[in-house]
């Protein structure tokens, strides 16, 4: 218990001082899931805005199969994109390997499934309420994807979080391609991993507090972007 | 002067939906101008004969032939539905939405909208959310983004259903006014008064068949068929 206190003590300091370890993995992990989120919801909200406008043969089974991909295990998406990224891979000529593109890439396999879901889901509904008005105006698909994606921006907005809430607190696959190298791999994640294993638990905890921040943060800007959808009946 | 051209012709025309037919064998012509008001009882094929005509609803067999290709004339229609249907925005960016399709520029849109807002009453209400507005409102929102792009042919699906006594008046003499600057007007409704305050031409389906059609002082006066007679008589039909 002595421990734990000590910990979180250690913890505050290195939170009100600003230590600069911890400020550069906080502005790391903010970089690599910000940057995961623009690439995976420039994907995801045409697809799933596309996919709910959209009849074709194997619209059901390509639902069900992004479904499941939200799913997806990290640790064995860390481990496809080591193996197509690693020396011997298809894109080793690159050498992306050990880098935050490499887990930007990683975040982004993951969290564009759960994006492009929420999408669908809320898509859907608005093109019930808009589809004949849409019909009878000659729209083009473009047309109807631009305009539900604008109608319909607050509900892409929280499935956008969601996904930035499941990047920002991701470790299995940006360990395996990202290394936790420090001052070029570290983040959030990875670093309270390594200080739990080292034993440093004042900034194991310090990150953690940083992370659990971050998520409130997200949260909060869900609930008060909720709320904003409770008081308008747009 | 009516002009008698068709503008639209229906031959032999039948919706089918699940192997059975809903409306149909039709054979209708529509001139080029003038006011139809298609009447009939629930469940006749009123709203799916207006959905044939504006290109929204297959036809099963038959043909339907506009004066103008297929693609001009659906740029040429607009319609309005029973139960409006607003954008999650504001009444100003409801009235502008077609006008942005067509890629308008931003000073012809904004003239247009404040002066279709003004002509339907809605000056006031151009700022506020249009989903939130009352169903007459609504209704009228729907009407001027309809009317907006000044289609040749307007289609109005029991536009004034459920709306009080005042919002019915001000539907209708907006809808008299385009009427008589030339647009085309197909109507559904169950209102026999409003039929006679604005059709020039009725037509009468029962059971998905066309069971008259003709001048609306006519057929008001002295209908053929007894079923339409019968509906006039304020009987129920089938």
């Amino acid at each position: 218990m002595n421990d734990i206190w000590a910990g979180l003590l250690a913890a505050f300091q290195l939170v009100v001082t600003l230590d600069a370890d911890l400020v550069e993995i906080t502005l790391r992990s903010l970089q690599v899931s910000v940057t995961a989120l623009v690439i995976a919801s420039a994907l995801a909200l045409p697809f799933g805005t596309w996919l709910a406008i959209r009849r074709f043969r194997f619209r059901r089974a390509t639902i069900a199969t992004l479904n499941a991909l939200m799913g997806l295990p990290p640790v064995v998406v860390g481990l496809i994109v080591y193996l197509l990224l690693s020396r011997s891979g298809p894109f080793g000529v690159l050498g992306l390997l050990f880098t935050p593109t490499a887990m930007i890439i990683a975040q982004v396999i993951i969290i564009t499934p759960l994006i492009a879901s929420i999408t669908h889901q809320a898509m859907r509904e608005l093109w019930a309420e808009y589809h004949d008005l849409l019909i009878s105006l000659n729209t083009t698909n473009r047309q109807r994807v631009m305009t539900l994606i604008w109608d319909g921006r607050r509900a892409l907005l929280t499935g956008a979080l969601a996904g930035f809430g499941r990047a920002i607190g991701e470790v299995g696959a940006i360990m395996i391609v990202g290394g936790n190298i420090d001052h070029a791999t570290r983040v959030l994640t990875t670093a309270i991993a390594l200080e739990t294993g080292k034993g440093d638990f004042a900034l194991a905890l310090g990150l953690g507090f940083v992370l659990i921040a971050l998520a409130l943060v997200v949260n909060f800007a869900i609930h008060t972007l909720s709320r904003t959808e409770r008081h308008s009946t747009w | 002067m009516v002009d008698q051209t068709p503008a639209v012709s229906l031959k032999d025309m039948r919706v089918k939906k699940r192997r059975k037919t809903i409306l149909g064998p039709i054979d209708l012509d529509l001139a080029a101008t003038g006011f139809t008001i298609v009447l009939g009882p629930n469940g006749a094929g009123k709203t799916t004969l207006l959905k044939v005509l504006h290109g929204v609803e297959r036809i099963s067999s038959g043909t339907v032939k506009w004066s103008l290709p297929v693609n001009d004339a659906q740029l040429e229609q607009a319609y309005v539905f029973q139960r409006p249907i607003m954008l999650r925005r504001t009444v100003r960016q409801n009235l502008a939405y077609p006008l942005e399709l067509l890629g308008l520029a931003k000073s012809e849109i904004t003239t247009k909208v404040e002066q279709w807002a003004d002509r339907v009453g809605l000056r006031d209400l151009l700022e506020q959310p249009a989903p939130r507005l009352s169903g007459g409102e609504k209704q009228k929102v729907a009407l001027a983004r309809a009317l907006i792009r000044t289609p040749s042919v307007l289609f109005l699906d029991e536009p004034c259903a459920n709306l009080d006594g005042r919002s019915v008046r001000d539907i209708e003499a907006v809808l008299q006014s385009v009427s008589a600057q030339g647009t085309r007007i197909v109507m559904t409704t169950h209102d026999l008064g409003q039929a006679r305050r604005l059709a020039s031409d009725v037509v009468f389906l029962s059971q998905g068949q066309l069971h008259e059609q003709g001048p609306a002082p006519q057929i008001f006066v002295d209908p053929k068929q007894p079923k339409t007679l019968a509906f006039f008589q304020g009987e129920i039909v089938e």
